[in-house]
């Protein structure tokens, strides 16, 4: 039994495992933070979002500051899918964004009949 | 001893020389209890069909009011829908409310009367009697900031009890404030914000005092439409009572009573049915703003989000302190009125329109912190924190639903929600002084949902149906011209699998007039305030760009059309000798000459997935749009293409991609390990950074020489951006040797 958390992570209910939901690698504890089991790139931001005002003459581009912002972008490590994007200061904390009560999942969908997204 | 003691609170209680804001009435958003006539009438009326006509009718006359209004009304938020109608309990509770327009007006509404109840009902020298109007302005007191007016008026049935209130509020702007135009961003104490009015009676027989309105009108720079707007305000008011006074004929004062009550108390069920389908568990996110628009400053707004069977606990706690002399302060209630337009505009739009949407959420945060701020702290521009907030919450409200099996409406990525648009103030063409903003802010763009691309500048994150403005109507009331009205800019877009809207560029400029300026407040020139879902990236930064030293009117018949656009004029430099710069986005009130160029760009919405699962298809259509660059569709999409054709290379293109996600995998790093090398004990040096960085027990006071305890942190107090500018130029002049008198 699994249930689809996000657009691309799903737990196994019965295992009690995060998973990806493209390639179902496993991704660890389901009690646990998930982004434990993704790989991690400190992106520059201005390379997906790039200067549209010339950046030799202009102190304002379009472009966020390198030195104030860096995506942070979670891949999974069997698929290489793009899970989550984290804009953050450089060297601030990543956020446990989601910590859900599995035995509460577990009474939730239990018998439910919820199949996975496909 | 005990009659001495009531002798002694009786004095107290009548020598109050100072009646201030009230904390408990402002912290309390739930509903009132149930008085003794509602008990009643609720066991009398309570057909499920009467009630559902009864409200209907509630509703329609809230309709007709706002439509009245926006007919009718002077000011510039009021023909462009930034305006609410609601109909209130008789303990101050939104019941009923109109569906277009601001309805975070009239959420917060519940403190003012609850005030007048408490201060006003028994006072000798005020009271509540029918024909009295009302009104408060003062964010203090339950208004989000002073440019927004109201009228309140309380509605009385046949036996002269009162049975309800009708409200209506209008984003007036001008209100005399320091700068012109109602929301200055140079406030530095709330005394510097304009008219403030705690809750005052300001009228009586229905109609306004005649020496009050001239002491308004004598207060703003505008004093017509001070007058215009009160008396048409006041129509709209008559007009709903007659209205609801006809419905009471044909259904009674009771039923009516009995049918606001019902729809609260029902409203708040529901709301409480749908929290329980929510997974139970904790939800974080956290925004960002990077301005006090005096200043750039990195601001951390953080949310957990807490769901624990048909309750959510929103806990802002974590957030940076106030700015004690910058106005970009959040009132803990106006915050309250921004989460729930979160539910019901983009999560339970099928429930009516009131706020016990919002009774079963409980707040909590830091007193004196930027989202619950003190009375002493300015507020005029605090969408600039609370709009943030309300960013925190869509972004965790997306991960409570995406596992919910029946959702209202579709997952969405970030709205945009920064208000582009210029403020305006001077002399008209007519030699008139006015000072207000333009509708441009009503144009943000909408966030990715989960199955398709989001709507380009659609609406503002605060209303569901509102107006651009017409240009004719504003070259026709003021010396503005837009020579670039709604240009939609390139790769101005939250990349994903769906993308967000994109954003339109203005351009304009002062023509007729030579005592006319602007004013801009947005913050996120640095710093995105929008983000992606799922793998989707947020929206870029935004800059205000000038072109000062040339009147283009005269210029621009010799720069084709295509050129007009902010990259075509900034890059190019058409203008022989014109300076050409670029800023922050908090601008405070400057005079603009004639011709001189002043640029801004709506903001995206955020994307939502993986930008590697976007239809090569929808990326072509995009690039035909021109909303897109051939950069963005190879670099950001990795689409194989013909660039003349546009036709589309699957095999390539799927190619491209794979290599992509296994290069993800070899640059990627395992998060444990990524995280021991990237996480910092405290913000860099260098980064003016005000809040808490790993834990929240330590507040950082603009990098990591200064922190204080959390609790400690009265607020944040800075300087002059002038004085820090001279001061930095004085230093370069001593490096040269040379020395100023003292």
């Amino acid at each position: 039994m699994q249930v689809a958390i996000t657009e691309y992570l799903e737990i196994d209910l019965d295992r009690e495992r995060w998973r990806c939901r493209r390639c179902r690698r496993d991704l660890g504890s389901a009690r646990d933070n998930y982004k434990r089991g993704l790989l991690v790139h400190d992106r520059d931001p201005r390379e997906i979002h790039r200067p549209i005002l010339d950046a030799e003459r202009y102190r304002y581009t379009f472009a966020p500051d390198s030195k104030w912002c860096r995506i942070l972008e979670y891949y999974c490590p069997g698929c290489g899918t793009q899970v989550e994007t984290e804009y953050l200061p450089p060297g601030h904390p990543p956020t446990h964004d989601i910590e859900l009560d599995v035995d509460d999942l577990k009474k939730r969908f239990a018998g439910s009949g919820q199949e996975p997204k496909p | 001893m005990a009659v001495a003691k009531t002798k002694l609170e009786k004095f107290l209680e009548d020598t109050v020389v100072f009646l201030g804001p009230d904390r408990e009435i402002l912290k309390d958003h739930g509903l009132a209890p149930r008085d003794d006539r509602e008990e009643r009438v609720m066991r009398d009326h309570k057909d499920p069909h009467e009630i559902g006509l009864v409200r209907s009718k509630l509703d329609v006359i809230a309709e007709e009011a706002f439509d009245q209004l926006e007919q009718t009304g002077a000011a510039p938020g009021a023909k462009w829908g930034d305006l609410v109608a609601g109909v209130f309990t008789a303990s101050g509770d939104l019941a009923a409310a109109s569906t277009g327009g601001v309805l975070l007006f009239s959420v917060v509404c519940q403190p003012m009367l609850r005030y007048i109840l408490k201060y006003w009902k028994d006072e000798p020298t005020v009271g509540i009697r029918p024909g009295d109007i009302f009104t408060s302005t003062d964010p203090r007191y339950g208004n989000i900031h002073t440019p927004d007016q109201n009228t309140i008026l309380p509605v009385f049935d046949d036996e002269g009890r009162l049975a309800l209130w009708v409200i209506v509020i209008v984003h007036e702007g001008e209100n005399g404030s320091v700068e012109p135009g109602g929301m200055p961003s140079a406030a530095e104490s709330p005394y510097m914000e304009g008219i403030r009015m705690p809750p005052v009676k300001i009228g009586e027989n229905y109609q306004h005092k005649r020496d009050i309105v001239t002491w308004l009108q004598n207060s703003v720079r505008d004093p017509m439409l001070q007058i215009q707007d009160m008396k048409i305000r006041l129509s709209a008011c008559l007009k709903m009572k007659e209205r609801i006074e006809q419905v009471a004929q044909e259904y009674g004062w009771d039923a009516i009573v009995s049918t606001l009550r019902w729809t609260l108390e029902d409203t708040e069920a529901e709301v409480r049915r749908r929290l329980r389908a929510w997974p139970e568990g904790t939800v974080r996110s956290i925004a960002w703003t990077d301005s006090t628009l005096r200043e750039n400053a990195l601001i951390k707004i953080a949310l957990e989000a807490r769901k624990k069977d048909d309750e959510l606990i929103l806990d802002f706690r974590g957030t940076s302190p106030q700015f004690i002399n910058r106005s970009i302060n959040t009132q803990l209630h106006a915050l309250k009125g921004m989460l729930a337009q979160v539910f019901l505009t983009f999560v339970w739009p099928d429930l009516p329109r009131n706020q016990a949407v919002f009774a079963p959420m409980r707040l909590m945060s830091d007193w004196g912190s930027a989202l619950d701020s003190t009375p002493e702290a300015p507020n005029a521009q605090s969408m600039m924190t609370f709009f943030p907030g309300f960013t925190a919450l869509q972004m965790c409200v997306a991960k409570f639903l995406y596992p919910t099996p029946k959702r209202y409406t579709k997952l969405l990525a970030p709205w945009y929600n920064m208000i582009t648009t210029f403020i305006y103030g001077g002399l008209n063409q007519y030699g008139e002084i006015v000072g207000n903003l333009c509708a441009d802010l009503n144009g943000m763009s909408g966030g990715a949902r989960e199955d398709e691309d989001g709507e380009h500048s659609i609406a503002p994150i605060f209303a569901a149906m509102t107006d651009l403005g017409e240009n004719e109507i504003i070259e026709e009331e003021t010396p503005i011209v837009k020579i670039v009205p709604h240009r939609l800019m390139q790769d101005n877009q939250g990349f994903g699998k769906f993308r967000g809207g994109s954003g339109y560029q203005v351009i304009g400029t002062v023509r007729r007039s030579d005592m006319f300026g602007f004013m801009t407040t947005c913050t996120g020139s640095k710093f995105p305030t929008v983000y992606g879902l799922f793998g989707g990236y947020g929206a870029p930064s935004y800059p205000l760009c000038k072109v000062k030293g040339v009147n283009a009117f005269e210029k621009l018949k010799d720069l084709p059309e295509s050129k007009w656009t902010i990259p075509g004029i900034m890059n190019e430099q058409p203008f022989a000798d014109a300076r050409y710069s670029t800023h922050h986005m908090g601008m405070q009130f400057e005079i603009v000459k004639q011709g001189e160029l002043y640029m801004i760009c709506q903001g995206a919405g955020g994307g939502y997935g993986d930008p590697l699962e976007r239809d090569p298809d929808a990326v072509m259509s995009d690039l035909r749009d021109q909303l897109i660059s051939h950069l963005t569709a190879k670099e950001v999409y990795l689409v194989a293409y013909d660039e003349r054709t546009l036709s589309v290379d699957v095999e390539a293109t799927e190619r491209r991609r794979e290599a992509e996600r296994q290069a993800r995998k070899r640059r990627g790093r395992p998060f444990d390990e990524f995280v021991k090398q990237w996480v910092t004990e405290e913000p860099p040096a260098g980064l003016p950074y005000y809040g808490p960085w790993g834990d929240r027990e330590t507040i950082y006071l603009g990098g990591p020489a200064n922190k204080m305890a959390r609790g400690t942190c009265p607020g944040i107090m800075m300087t002059d951006p002038r004085e820090v500018r001279i001061a930095e130029l004085e230093q370069k002049l001593r490096e040269l040797g040379v020395e100023l008198a003292r």
